[in-house]
């Protein structure tokens, strides 16, 4: 064995110091101890190697061996990875507890990704063909929803000297052999990637498209782009993780990738049970076809939880290299920045603000330049969208993690605990969110929803502006004794939050609009705003308009009105608006 | 055979370094003895080349560098196991201290645990109704949660969690399992008259017998404290896991146990974060809290009440802020409440329930729970905004809307806030009371209410 070996010389938390060679390399993988417990060089001096342990290093004695792997850490990618729930350094989970039960034991050794299930391959390339990286070779069908295909790793180019005929193989089975200057190298359908490095891709394209969510806060105020980046920072309770969920269940993303950082264990229980009965509406096929979960519950092994989000956005690369766009939900990166921390002190480096490490902001940065609208290098257009919740300590944006992300991140959806506290769902305050991607993007609005989506979003901004700004006044003396423009424009705000605003994830209609709807919704809104100005031009009362009832009509849209065959009862519901305007109107002039 | 060390090499607070030890393994359990016998337990917490790093649960006094003989035991720390615990009081590290000798151990197992598999939990959807209106609405308890209460000094949480433990059961009618139940009370630094009003409080209620109480009173030896929360919950998981039992884990009060952490870790010589508290708060308390839950293999469930204390009623003071991003949600009580002598002075609009939504409705308590709770919430929430303008412009100049909505408020704090110590009131009873006060509100301000519901059971009030 030419593989480097050290031995243990001391430990604190998952922090081992080794002694006894000095050819570790920086960010080599290594197993450390009797147990072979998985670690990651992060510190080489002359006479001592830091190691991070990915496991409780509970028993570990001084004197142990440490030996080297040669390598970075990496994980298998390959069909097998959709609809199942890994660990942060993707060891399955569901065959962990076939081994170790109901609770993880250390040390558990298990293939990445099963060897043995038979995969059903059409090859699309015959032996001869020239093949660079990225080139897919043929396709298995990985789910009902998901068509897998088999791409040369990265690194290999030549001519296709062999390729197996169609039929079932597993992972590890060579189907190809590609012969460059002489040499043959093997194909399987599984590659190993270093999680700390992007894989490559061959240009970067502008964004052009939204991510749709079905959110209206989202989709029509503050849109998040395919390829782009978004941050969801909110104190306990404010519904990060609710907002998280959503977004993976509706947001037309072909792949969701869903980690887990350092939070609660219930919560990945809920989504792989939830996600496995609810059914994409488009397919009719459960969500969880689609979806892949990382999970680092809080009581795992913290530096695993560094590794988490790594994992998470290597597989989301790799699909995106397939041609589909991947949204990935990483829950939370404060429990990930934390870890970054913990490992900071054990190894006694100087602290910069809060005891985080001076580098957290190149590590963030690092993380969210993986996303982006790229042509993947076998020609397709695929993307990665990452959205990070971020939980500022005692709900204060001012604290590190926030403060970093803000820099990197292009859509900002803040959320508010006074919302929060008067259950307005989702707590996103929309005078404290942007998102950056509006003028990207109002190209693809007016061209597949309406011409003036974007000019409707910031009439409705506007009047949100102008409540705020009034609040202040009625929270000194009272609404009564504003006059009636500004009394108009505190009741549009209402219906807007309450009726536009507010949504209700547990209803079964309101859970997810559509853009057409949210179009119409804005349209009937503004038609009240418009309205209940000439009234006020007119000098007609206000409690006349409230007393009319139309406003809860409106406000009540989101449950009265379905998800399709929209168009008759929008007219309906304007034509009801006019009517009633118009008697008010009349009567007031005769 | 594990070897002696004569003497010390080092003592720094709760902490003692040995040199030259050549075999011990982190987290291994050591023994301190004196020269005049006494014993005490220790744990190695950092190991450096031939030094080990040795944490003193009952604390160094008295120690010096000449007068010890260290052994090493060879095995991480352990709590001996039996359901014969059940009715015993033992000490923070688990030693019997009610005078009845030791129990016959039926199993011994490491306290730190093991994180349950997330394929492995079974998502808790059981509704607990605690008989205590504010909670059973507006923050529901599900079996298998972690649920805190988030109280301050002089506060009455020890009431309402004895309430909770005498009050607390399932209505569901077919869990043949549901008189299997049993509490496991850890107390890290809290005063001997706590300890013993729950002691008795236990008593009088007859549950005494089902009781395993962890007491590391606040004279106890501070660095115990770090151990006394992982025997309770190592007892938890063992009644829940082992023998199918529904445990309910009070653990009070975390604030002292984070505490003994920040001492432990400024005697290491660690870089702090916030207030001085190690970097790591956040996965040590996880590490307590995640210990709640169902698993698939078991019928038991482990319920986690933790109380702690808000240092000068701060949420925002490290302990309850990342308490709160672990735990499923929070039972807050407030200053104000409790000055004007509501009991329970459950503030409700930053408490909250995260599991409620799954355990709450049809088929679980009542069709209108759901809605009927979030109107509550939205409702209340005017009222503080009616309260504050009041306080400027005085309550006359209100409008006719805002003047209904403080007669809301009172009337809830009034008659659904406040009920006796004793008064154990059933869900309907509960909700309909809900109803009766929105009654005071017209219609159209119900906008959280489905139009269904609001036909059911929506009466105006006269």
């Amino acid at each position: 064995m030419d593989n480097t070996e050290g031995q243990i010389f001391g430990i604190n938390g998952p922090v081992v110091k080794v002694k006894g060679s000095d050819s570790f390399e920086m960010q080599e993988m290594v197993y450390v101890g009797d147990e072979e417990l998985i670690g990651e060089v992060i510190g080489v001096t002359s006479d001592t190697t830091v190691v991070q342990v990915y496991e409780e290093t509970t028993g570990l004695k001084k004197g142990e061996k440490v030996v080297g792997t040669g390598g970075p850490l990496s994980i298998t990618l390959a069909p097998g990875i959709l609809s199942d729930i890994f660990d942060g350094i993707e060891r399955p989970l569901k065959e962990i507890r076939g081994i170790s039960g109901s609770f993880i034991e250390r040390g558990v050794k298990v293939n990445n990704i099963d060897e043995e299930k038979k995969w059903k391959v059409q090859f699309k390339m015959s032996a001869g063909d020239y093949v660079t990286a990225g080139d897919v070779i043929g396709v298995t069908q990985e789910t009902s929803l998901i068509e897998h295909r088999i791409m040369i790793p990265p690194n290999v180019k030549g001519k296709l000297d062999w390729i197996a005929p169609d039929g079932d193989y597993t992972i590890a089975d060579v189907i190809a052999k590609v012969k460059y200057d002489d040499e043959i190298i093997d194909i399987t359908m599984k590659q190993r990637w270093p999680i700390k490095q992007a894989r490559p891709y061959s240009k970067r394209q502008p964004i052009s498209k939204p991510l749709v969510t079905g959110q209206r806060v989202m989709d029509a105020m503050f849109p998040l782009a395919k390829g782009g980046t978004a941050a969801i920072p909110g104190g306990f309770g404010t519904g990060k993780t609710m907002n998280q969920h959503q977004l993976a269940k509706w947001c037309d993303a072909d792949i969701i990738v869903y980690i887990g950082c350092g939070e609660r264990g219930n919560e990945m229980t809920q989504v792989l049970d939830e996600f496995s009965e609810l059914i994409d509406p488009k397919s009719n096929r459960p969500l969880l076809d689609r979806t892949v979960l990382i999970a680092n519950t809080s009581n795992m092994p913290v530096a695993a939880r560094e590794a988490s989000i790594y994992t998470g956005v290597t597989i989301a690369e790799y699909y995106r290299d397939m041609g589909y766009d991947v949204a990935l939900m990483a829950d939370s990166t404060s429990r990930w920045a934390e870890a970054l921390r913990e490992i900071s002190g054990r190894l006694e480096e100087m602290p910069a603000e809060e005891g985080f490490p001076a580098y957290l902001a190149s590590r963030l940065s690092a993380f969210y330049e993986r996303a982006g609208y790229v042509t993947n290098l076998n020609g397709t257009e695929g993307s990665v969208s990452i959205i990070g919740a971020v939980s500022p300590q005692g709900g204060d944006f001012s604290e590190p993690v926030t403060q970093n992300t803000k820099r990197f991140i292009r859509c900002f959806w803040a959320l508010d605990k006074s919302l929060a506290y008067a259950r307005h769902y989702p707590a996103i305050q929309w005078l404290n969110s942007y998102s950056e991607y509006i003028d990207d993007l109002t190209d693809w609005y007016a061209k597949n929803v309406s011409h003036d989506f974007i000019a409707k979003r910031n009439k409705i901004m506007a009047i949100l502006q102008e409540e705020s700004s009034l609040m202040e006044i009625v929270k000194l003396i009272g609404a009564d004794v504003l006059p009636d423009s500004q009394k108009a424009t505190l009741e549009v705000a209402r219906i807007i939050r309450v009726g536009f605003l507010q949504q209700n994830a547990f209803h079964a209609d309101d859970t997810y609009v559509p853009l057409e709807k949210q179009n119409k919704m804005m349209d009937i809104i503004l038609l009240f705003d418009k309205r209940i100005r000439e009234c006020v031009e007119k000098g007609i009362v206000l409690s006349k308009v409230s007393e009319s009832g139309i406003a809860d009509d409106i406000i009540r849209i989101k449950y009265s009105i379905g998800n399709e065959n929209i168009d008759a009862p929008f007219h309906e519901l304007a034509r009801k608006i006019n009517e009633t305007f118009d008697n008010l109107v009349y009567n007031h002039e005769s | 055979m594990a070897i002696e060390y004569m003497g010390l090499n080092n003592i720094q607070g709760p902490l003692a370094v040995i040199d030259g030890v050549s075999d011990a393994f982190y987290e291994e359990m050591v023994t301190v003895t004196l020269d005049d016998g006494t014993k005490r337990i220790g744990r190695v917490i950092e190991i450096a080349g031939d030094k080990a790093v040795i944490q003193v649960f009952e604390g160094t006094s008295n120690l010096s560098l000449t007068n010890t003989k260290t052994k090493f035991m060879g095995e991480p720390m352990r709590l001996p196991l039996s359901k014969e615990m059940l009715g015993r009081t033992l000490d923070g590290v688990g030693r019997p201290i009610d005078g009845l000798g030791e129990y016959f151990a039926d199993e011994v197992c490491d306290v730190n645990g093991q994180p349950i598999n997330p394929v492995s939990r079974e998502y808790p959807n059981n509704f607990i109704q605690t008989g205590i209106s504010s909670i059973d609405c507006l923050a529901t308890l599900i079996r298998g949660q972690k649920l805190p209460i988030f109280s301050g000094d002089g506060m009455p949480h020890d009431d309402l969690a004895v309430q909770i433990a005498r009050q607390a059961k399932v209505v569901d009618a077919d869990d043949e399992n549901g008189d299997k139940f049993a509490i496991v009370f850890a107390a890290m630094g809290v005063k001997h008259d706590v300890a013993n009003y729950f002691k008795k409080s236990f008593e009088e209620s007859g549950v005494l017998g089902k009781v395993v109480m962890f007491l590391n009173l606040s004279n106890d030896p501070v660095v115990e404290r770090i151990i006394t929360p992982r025997c309770a919950l190592t007892a938890a998981e063992y009644l829940a896991f082992k023998h199918n039992m529904h445990v309910l884990v009070i653990l009070t009060d975390m604030t002292s146990y984070a505490e003994a952490l920040r001492e432990v870790s400024s005697s290491k010589g660690e870089i702090p974060s916030r207030k001085g508290f190690p970097g790591y708060l956040y996965s040590d308390l996880a590490s307590l809290y995640e210990r709640a839950g169902i698993i698939k293999d078991a019928k038991g469930s482990v319920t986690q009440v933790p109380i702690l204390t808000m240092p000068n009623d701060d949420i925002t003071h490290p302990v309850p802020d990342l308490t709160g991003y672990i735990t499923e949600g929070q039972i807050v009580l407030g200053r104000d409440l409790h000055l004007k002598g509501v009991y329970p002075p459950v503030s409700i609009l930053p408490s909250l329930s995260r599991l409620m939504k799954d355990g709450i409705g049809k088929g679980f308590t009542r069709e209108d729970h759901p809605d009927l709770s979030n109107q509550l919430f939205a409702a209340y929430s005017k009222v503080e905004d009616a309260k504050s303008l009041a306080s400027v412009i005085g309550e006359d100049e209100l409008s006719d809307m805002d003047k209904k909505y403080i007669a809301f408020g009172r009337a809830f704090d009034e008659k659904f806030l406040s009920q006796g110590k004793n008064e154990n009131r059933s869900i309907e009873e509960t909700l309909d009371l809900g109803w009766q006060l929105l009654g005071m509100l017209p219609k159209s301000e119900l906008d959280r209410v489905s139009d269904e519901m609001l036909e059911k059971y929506y009466k105006p009030a006269e």
